[in-house]
């Protein structure tokens, strides 16, 4: 069964920053990079450690060797334990994209009007009609 | 068990290397002098490890004693080709010179020893293949001895040695894959040390018995050095064929390089693939000696982690002594394996083998 909860307002979720939060009885990670947002699973598909602690970054390829491309700035992150890499916006390793994978969840900034109408858990936030809020559907 | 048909194509095979004195006519006047002057013709130039009377360097039945070099043909037949019923025996000749740091002279024995091979091995019987010699030291040398020989489709792959002075994956080493892959010849990483360095990571071990069980560790060092600097990834034609390596190590140093790439992939990002992908499809081992367990059902668990039916390449690693009678096979190996290693996958990675003229009555 899913959920949609108000995680918090724009304001309080300033670009480039992280936030863990509990949505339907899950730890969430939430990223927002620039003015998207991303959300994962708080829990690495590989031994279990929390990405929130991960370091997010761009994807290095290579055409051939001693040729260094980095490329997605800050779409991949990397779990602190073990430096597997997972692409935020899909949640998919990227050595093993098929089998390794933590689950992601759409994510959506709302106005507050908007939030009036759905069903949405936002305690405890306040939402005021006007402003806007980020909404984790999980 | 034995062979269960003629036409095995021996993917190792170590003829008895030249005396000095039947080199001496492929060299200049110069060096020709110089080797008589400084009392080298005496000096037979076999690595410590494969002195004669070393163990395990040659079976008590094999390799009658030679008096002179015009029996190492007769004594080949006599003792591998025709028992045997092989189709093939690729001849790597081991020849110290190519740990001389005398580049000049060592220059000189390499290509006499590889002109030596031409007329007097792959001249004398059709069945005969052989490498081409050369020292990673002078890869330039390395380089003009491929060029020079590599026209003559008897010649099959390129011979190095599996410990030199740096990891062989490393970018002083490219001329030498560059000139192999442009001619479709092999690199053929055979067991063995210029003895530069300790054989072992640890330092240098006292005992013959340490030196033998260094080698498969050296063998998975030059794998991921292959692999890390880029090698199948820049040389995407070429293949690496390990002799005399020992071959149970494989899986193990699969499974390794798979867990090790997730985690450091960003250190060399012209991996694309997962590692043992790319090793199972570029890498080939020969079968003799084969470190595996006796029992059958075991070995069938064993081959099952290879993930491949292409990588293991029949050989017999005569005259060293890995086995008793015409044994060369271990027991285990289902039939339809060992026609892949016998035949189809010495003839896939030897693509030259059908290029020269075939031995007679062979069928294609």
């Amino acid at each position: 069964m899913t959920a949609s909860q108000v995680i918090s307002h724009i304001d309080d979720f300033p670009p480039n920053t992280r936030k863990v939060v509990e949505v339907n009885g899950r730890s969430v990670v939430v990223f927002r990079v620039e003015d998207e947002f991303y959300a994962l699973l708080n829990r690495c598909p590989h031994e279990g450690a929390e990405l929130c602690k991960g370091r997010l970054g761009g994807l290095v390829v290579s055409s051939e060797p001693g040729e260094y491309d980095m490329t997605q700035e800050n779409q991949f992150l990397r779990c602190p334990w073990h430096g597997w890499e997972f692409d935020i916006k899909t949640g998919q390793s990227y050595c093993d994209p098929r089998k390794t994978r933590t689950p992601r969840y759409d994510v959506a900034v709302k106005s507050g009007g908007a939030l009036q109408e759905g069903p949405y858990k936002a305690e405890p936030i306040k939402v005021s009609l006007d402003d806007l809020y980020v909404v984790v559907h999980c | 068990m034995q062979l269960p048909f003629a036409g095995a194509i021996d993917c190792d095979t170590h003829p008895a290397a030249p005396s000095i004195k039947s080199l001496l006519p492929y060299m200049t006047p110069y060096w020709r002098t110089q080797l008589v002057e400084r009392s080298l013709h005496t000096v037979n130039f076999t690595f410590t490890s494969a002195k004669p009377n070393v163990p395990l360097s040659r079976r008590a039945d094999w390799r009658a004693p030679l008096e002179e070099d015009a029996n190492i043909v007769p004594t080949l037949r006599q003792e591998l080709l025709d028992p045997f019923q092989l189709r093939f025996a690729i001849c790597n000749v081991l020849h110290g010179s190519i740990a001389l740091f005398h580049q000049d002279m060592a220059a000189a024995i390499i290509s006499a020893v590889n002109d030596w091979t031409r007329d007097h091995l792959l001249a004398s019987d059709p069945r005969l293949r052989a490498s081409i010699l050369v020292s990673p030291t002078d890869p330039a040398h390395a380089v003009s001895e491929i060029e020079r020989l590599g026209e003559d489709k008897r010649f099959v792959q390129i011979l190095l040695p599996v410990m030199g002075e740096l990891p062989l994956g490393r970018r002083i080493y490219w001329p030498i894959f560059e000139a192999a892959q442009r001619l479709q010849l092999p690199i053929c990483i055979h067991a063995g040390s210029l003895h530069r360095m300790a054989t072992t990571g640890g330092g240098w071990p006292s005992h013959f018995v340490e030196d033998y069980i260094a080698q498969s560790a050296a063998f998975e060092n030059v794998l991921v050095s292959l692999l890390a600097e880029g090698v199948f990834r820049k040389f995407d034609r070429l293949t690496f064929v390990l002799a005399e390596s020992g071959v149970s190590w494989y899986p193990a140093l699969l499974w390794r390089n798979d867990r090790m790439w997730r985690a450091t992939r960003r250190e060399v990002p012209w991996i694309e693939r997962v590692p043992h992908e790319i090793i199972n499809e570029r890498v080939r081992l020969t079968l003799q000696p084969f470190d595996g367990p006796e029992d059958a059902a075991a070995m069938k668990r064993l081959i099952d982690h290879f993930d491949s039916d292409r990588v293991i390449l029949f050989s017999t690693d005569y005259p060293h002594a890995h086995f008793d009678g015409l044994n060369a096979l271990p027991d285990g190996l289902s039939d339809a394996l060992i026609q892949r290693i016998a035949i189809d996958n010495p003839a896939e990675t030897y693509t030259r083998l059908a290029l020269a003229p075939q031995p007679a009555g062979a069928s294609a």
